[in-house]
């Protein structure tokens, strides 16, 4: 079963950190992404760019409008993801709480829809 | 599947898939190391593909497949100097595994116990369910890493990821080629790992999921196998049997943009005769002169299923008997609401929501997407249409496969429409 673990945060508390703890942080999730990799749990991940270069587009009765920043608007943001392909949800309830940002914000646990159905 | 994209024609593939466990079972048996022999064997297959349509099919294909591997063996080994094993390599140089004679374990019993043990190797329960799935196909079924990782919908370096840690574990789990669990226990591991490859494939209906069909054919094929090593073996039989009368199924199951089409609404015209009168035969044999189990049970229901030429000529009082015999094999909650259904459909739809309340007291099963899907139907025949709809968007809501909570919003609108009326 798939699973897309959504990271969220707030990369302003992360700046205020000295560079050591940082990069402790950046080595926790290396750390864990050697693991799934190694696991094969690993499907994909991305890491977003910040907010302040997101653009929004809506289309209202055929017009389009783009404004500055996400849709919707938070302290927290959905900050990269990763998908990964687990035996059971607790194990990706557990790498999800392994992850740094669940520390100091959330992440979502989320399973993937699949392309397949059984007969009902 | 094509393994072979290129190169021999349709028998030599067969011929090749048939015996690249074999060959490898061999390879494991005399020098030990899975991973290391899994590797070579994949490399033989290979230098067969390119060399047997030019030079023709030898005398001996699994003695040359051998031979042809062991060279490999030998090559890595000594390439490596760090691993090199004095002994073994020594043992391997010797000429007499020259590629025209067959070896001295050619005859079939040896090649298939051979087959069997590394089947029994690969279902190892100490591993986890993925990997034994991934190392069933790759080492006995002959697939390539890439079409495995296709059918899987993963990328390839991550089912390479996957099979090699499966090897990994192997090792660490102590498990030998000389010592492999008893049969009888180890094959309803076996059966098992077969079981999901099969439902793997059949659950795929559109869109990625369209490579993942083959799995079936894979599933089958290797059944067959199994029989052929296990032929007085009931549950195999109705494994296979079971597989035969629900792939017969396909060609109805899927609508086409891609909806599901639960069976009572297929078009039976489209069914597989052949395959049913396959698994029909099989089911029928083994249920008078086996051990009853739980997959003949579950293949003589698919065969009842099967003897209707329309969905009103089911003998639902039948398949209602075998599912309460099911029950006692596998008392689960999903056979439950299987024998709910059923009941449904003998007594009524009051009996049967008086039996889904059980499951539902069930913590495993209370947000099952099938159960909430089962409520709806019933009350769909109740002429409850109202809480059929609300029962019908609880089930959309709670699956996770795209196709079910399309045809579950269609159920819902159509019970909504029935409400207006």
């Amino acid at each position: 079963m798939r699973y897309m673990l959504l990271i969220y945060n707030n990369l302003a508390l992360y700046e205020g950190w000295p560079e050591q703890d940082r990069q402790a942080l950046f080595a926790e999730v290396d750390a864990i992404m050697t693991e799934l990799r190694e696991t094969g749990e690993l499907v994909d991940t991305a890491g977003l760019a910040d907010p302040s270069v997101t653009r929004t587009v809506r289309v209202r009765e055929g017009v389009v409008t783009t404004t500055d920043g996400p849709f919707a608007e938070s302290k927290e943001q959905f900050a990269g993801y990763l998908t990964v392909d687990c035996d059971t949800p607790e194990r990706a309830e557990e790498i999800a709480a392994r992850w740094p940002d669940a520390r100091y914000f959330a992440m979502e646990v989320r399973p993937v829809m699949q392309p397949s159905g059984d007969e009902m | 599947m094509t393994t072979f994209g290129v190169g021999p024609p349709a028998p030599a593939e067969d011929l090749l898939r048939e015996l690249a466990p074999q060959v490898l079972g061999t390879l494991i048996r005399r020098y030990g190391r899975f991973d290391e022999c899994e590797d070579a064997v994949q490399e033989a297959l290979l230098a067969a593909v390119v060399q047997w349509p030019a030079q023709g099919v030898p005398a001996h294909p699994r003695s040359w497949l051998i031979t042809v591997a062991s060279r490999r063996l030998v090559d890595q080994w000594r390439a490596d100097s760090a691993r090199r094993n004095r002994e073994v390599t020594d043992a391997l140089m010797t000429p007499s595994h020259a590629a025209a004679a067959p070896a001295a374990d050619s005859d079939e019993v040896a090649a298939d116990d051979d087959t069997l043990t590394l089947l029994l190797l690969c279902c190892h329960p100490d591993l986890p369910e993925a990997s034994r799935i991934a190392l069933t196909l790759r080492a006995v079924g002959g697939l390539t890493t890439a079409e495995i990782a296709r059918a899987f919908l993963v990328s390839e370096p991550t089912m390479a990821q996957r099979i090699s840690r499966a090897k990994q574990q192997l090792k660490s789990a102590g498990a030998r080629f000389e010592d492999p669990p008893p049969v009888e226990r180890a094959r309803v591991d076996v059966l098992h790992v077969l079981y999901l490859i099969f439902n793997e494939g059949y659950t795929a209906t559109s869109g990625p999921g369209l490579h993942r069909v083959e799995l079936t054919a894979e599933a089958i094929r290797l059944a067959r196998v199994v029989r052929r090593l296990l032929p007085e073996d009931g549950e195999v039989a109705g494994l296979l049997a079971l597989m035969l009368l629900t792939d017969a199924r396909r060609p109805a199951r899927c609508g086409p943009d891609g909806n599901v089409i639960p069976l009572e609404e297929q078009d039976r015209t489209l069914w597989d005769r052949t395959a049913i009168r396959e698994g029909i035969s099989l089911i029928s044999r083994s249920l008078t002169a086996a051990m009853l189990g739980p997959y003949q049970l579950q293949a003589a229901i698919a065969a009842v299923h099967a003897e209707a030429r329309q969905a009103p000529d089911t003998d639902w009082r039948q398949i209602l008997a075998l599912y309460l015999l099911l029950e006692r094999f596998t008392p689960t909650p999903v056979v439950r609401l299987n024998r709910a259904v059923a009941t449904a459909m003998v007594h009524g739809p009051q009996a049967g929501l008086d039996l889904l309340t059980s499951v539902e007291a069930d913590p495993r099963t209370a947000t099952y997407h099938r159960l909430a899907a089962v409520r709806a139907h019933m009350l769909d025949m109740a002429g409850d249409f109202e809480a059929a709809q609300r029962n019908y968007l609880l089930a959309a809501r709670r699956t996770t496969s795209l196709p079910e909570r399309r045809y579950l919003e269609l159920r819902a609108t159509r019970a909504g429409a029935k409400r207006q009326q």
